[in-house]
């Protein structure tokens, strides 16, 4: 296997008393998509902020294309493209201004028109940062990210925080970047991105990667069980929904009843009975294939998005 | 140097769209210069260039002001950390602030000399190759030390602080409000250790026209020096994200920024000659505008 354009190893990062990194470590290979999955907190920013050069770490090595982000200073950033979690533009600087002042940065520059065109953000070069919608700013940014025309990108929660559609069209934009066989790195916490943008996804959680792998990978390695989620009239005392046939794990979530099932058409007939003898109803029953949702669950029993 | 001039170019755009920057950069420098001209000047024709020296130290020490704000507004927004994600060094940016911030009070100081020479019948123009030299230097110095509060303070409402005592002491121990000559003289000499009695006093010679260009020399030099000591000390205080922590060693940089001044001081107030010229222009004014009573 070629050199890896991405290299982490036993990262280590310490907030006061708080450890955000344990000890992470992943390579990403040149033109992979790798995803970085896990609830906020899980210490996805940070790994991704030591890669880009904005945080140091306490311990480990982290580089991109053999440079070590914390001492290459300006030249390193010259390779590099990233869309930032949180970030802003100033209130009163336009589209147009902002892409022409960021490439102005660059000495490998992407035609600023061709990058308003391809973001759809041709009818609002003229207007102003503040007036742009979430979407519109999220665009920019991935166009900011692509000024230089880099090989290596960082996108960090790329689609936080927006609506469904525009989350879509963002997706759009990363499988053609995909497609141009850029190398990039990618957080998220959700497991739609993940599972339709990654080639390989590292699922982190407390600091620590807890799985790595293909997302068909890792989706075989949680048993092929299929998850069904049921909502009841009462509720079933601990354990009872364990004993259900074909049923290998059940937990209940905030009312939600989560049931892993390898013979789900059995769980479910067992299920109807058990609630009849329990004076019990079913208000609702949903089945899902095996994702990566089922995978974070099964090896930390916590759901993603709590 | 090509970055810095881009940033530049934007910070002045992105100034003139905004409305306060209209009004702190433009109407307020006019204001003051309209209040002082109407209790101070009103009748006494020789004193409005005296007026006039003031108001433009205002207008330049206004710099420190704005630019700290700027920069805190900017950091706590993430403005900054995008910023850090391009090939922009901190030098740059703090450079362009300075450049730009320079710019932006050159049309209030112009207005300034304009009303007064043409509107208040000001004597004569005063000799304003030393008022532009000293507009200039400056500028620099006091948005760098806007630059170096923008870098010790973690909030907007500490900047807000920091800022009104400054600008009280540069304001009121500078002669820029009150005539320095009409001070005691122990306060005199405390005046002598702030940045700005430097300004106030070399741009006041040079409106009243008492003094020749080369007479501000040390003026200049104090400002200068005051520029390039604090302008390096900003960049090592620099903090691109809001979280980041004002590093122990701050305190002694912030320090080091003073030095120049505190030096200058110690040597002016032992074997200058600044107060006791200062006392003579002062006492020139007088009888000038004594003259004006008695046609």
């Amino acid at each position: 296997m070629s050199e890896p354009v991405i290299r982490v190893e036993n990262l280590r990062k310490n907030y006061g008393t708080v450890a955000a990194l344990r000890g992470v470590s992943f390579e990403v290979q040149a033109g992979e998509v790798f995803g970085l999955l896990g609830p906020n907190g899980a210490g996805k920013t940070s790994t991704i902020e030591i890669l880009e050069g904005l945080r140091t770490p306490d311990a480990g090595v982290a580089t991109v294309a053999g440079i070590d982000p914390q001492t290459a200073g300006l030249e390193f950033k010259q390779e590099v493209g990233a869309v930032l979690q949180s970030t802003s533009l100033p209130d009163k600087l336009r589209v147009s201004e902002a892409l022409a002042l960021f490439t102005g940065f660059y000495r490998r520059r992407a035609d600023p028109e061709l990058l308003l065109r391809r973001f759809q953000l041709e009818e609002k070069r003229d207007v102003f940062y503040s007036q742009l919608s979430g979407g519109q700013k999220q665009r920019l940014a991935l166009a900011l990210a692509l000024v230089n025309n880099p090989a290596v990108l960082f996108l960090d929660e790329p689609t936080a925080g927006l609506d469904p559609q525009v989350r879509r069209e963002i997706y759009d934009i990363i499988e053609e970047l995909k497609q141009e066989k850029k190398t990039i790195l990618l957080t998220t916490h959700y497991i739609e991105e993940a599972e339709r943008l990654c080639d390989r996804v590292a699922i982190v959680d407390s600091g620590k990667i807890i799985a790595q792998g293909t997302p068909r990978e890792l989706k075989h390695s949680s048993a092929g069980t299929t998850r069904i989620e049921v909502r009841l009239a009462k509720q079933v005392s601990d354990g009872i929904l364990n004993n259900l046939e074909g049923v290998s794990d059940s937990r209940e979530f905030e009312g939600v009843y989560v049931l892993h099932s390898t013979r789900p058409p059995q769980t479910i007939v067992a299920l109807v009975k058990l609630l009849e003898a329990e004076s019990n109803e079913l208000q609702s029953l949903e089945m899902f294939s095996p994702s990566l949702e089922d995978v974070f669950l099964e090896l930390t029993g916590r759901r993603l998005r709590e | 140097m090509k970055n810095t001039w881009s940033l530049t170019k934007i910070r002045i755009l992105l100034a003139l769209r905004n409305k306060t920057f209209m009004f702190f950069g433009l109407i307020m420098p006019l204001g003051f210069l309209f209040f002082f001209v109407l209790i101070f000047g009103h009748g006494r024709t020789g004193w409005i260039a005296y007026i006039l020296g003031a108001v433009l130290t205002i207008t330049v020490m206004g710099s420190f002001w704005g630019l700290s704000v700027q920069l805190v507004m900017f950091r706590e927004q993430g403005i900054l950390r995008r910023f850090r994600l391009a090939p922009v060094g901190a030098g740059a940016l703090l450079a362009s602030s300075i450049f730009a911030n320079y710019v932006l009070i050159l049309p209030a100081v112009a207005a300034e000399i304009i009303i007064c020479r043409e509107a208040f019948h000001m004597v004569s123009w005063g000799n304003l190759w030393a008022v532009f030299a000293l507009v200039s230097v400056g500028a620099g110095t006091f948005s760098a030390f806007g630059l170096i509060v923008a870098s010790v303070t973690n909030t907007m409402q500490e900047t807000q602080v920091i800022n009104n005592l400054l600008w009280s002491a540069f304001l009121f121990l500078s002669g820029a409000t009150v005539p320095l000559a009409v001070f005691p003289v122990w306060i005199q000499k405390v005046a002598l250790f702030s940045p700005a009695t430097y300004l106030a006093m070399g741009l006041e010679a040079s409106t009243t026209g008492y003094i020749g260009g080369h007479e501000l020399l040390e003026e200049l030099i104090a400002l200068a020096v005051g520029l390039v000591v604090a302008f390096e000390v900003s960049r090592q205080l620099f903090r691109w994200e809001p979280e980041a922590k004002v590093p122990g060693k701050a305190k002694l940089w912030v320090i080091a920024a003073l030095v120049p001044f505190l030096l200058f001081g110690a040597y002016e107030s032992s074997f200058g000659n600044q107060l006791s010229r200062i006392q003579k222009h002062f006492q020139m004014l007088d009888r000038q505008t004594s003259s004006e009573r008695a046609r």
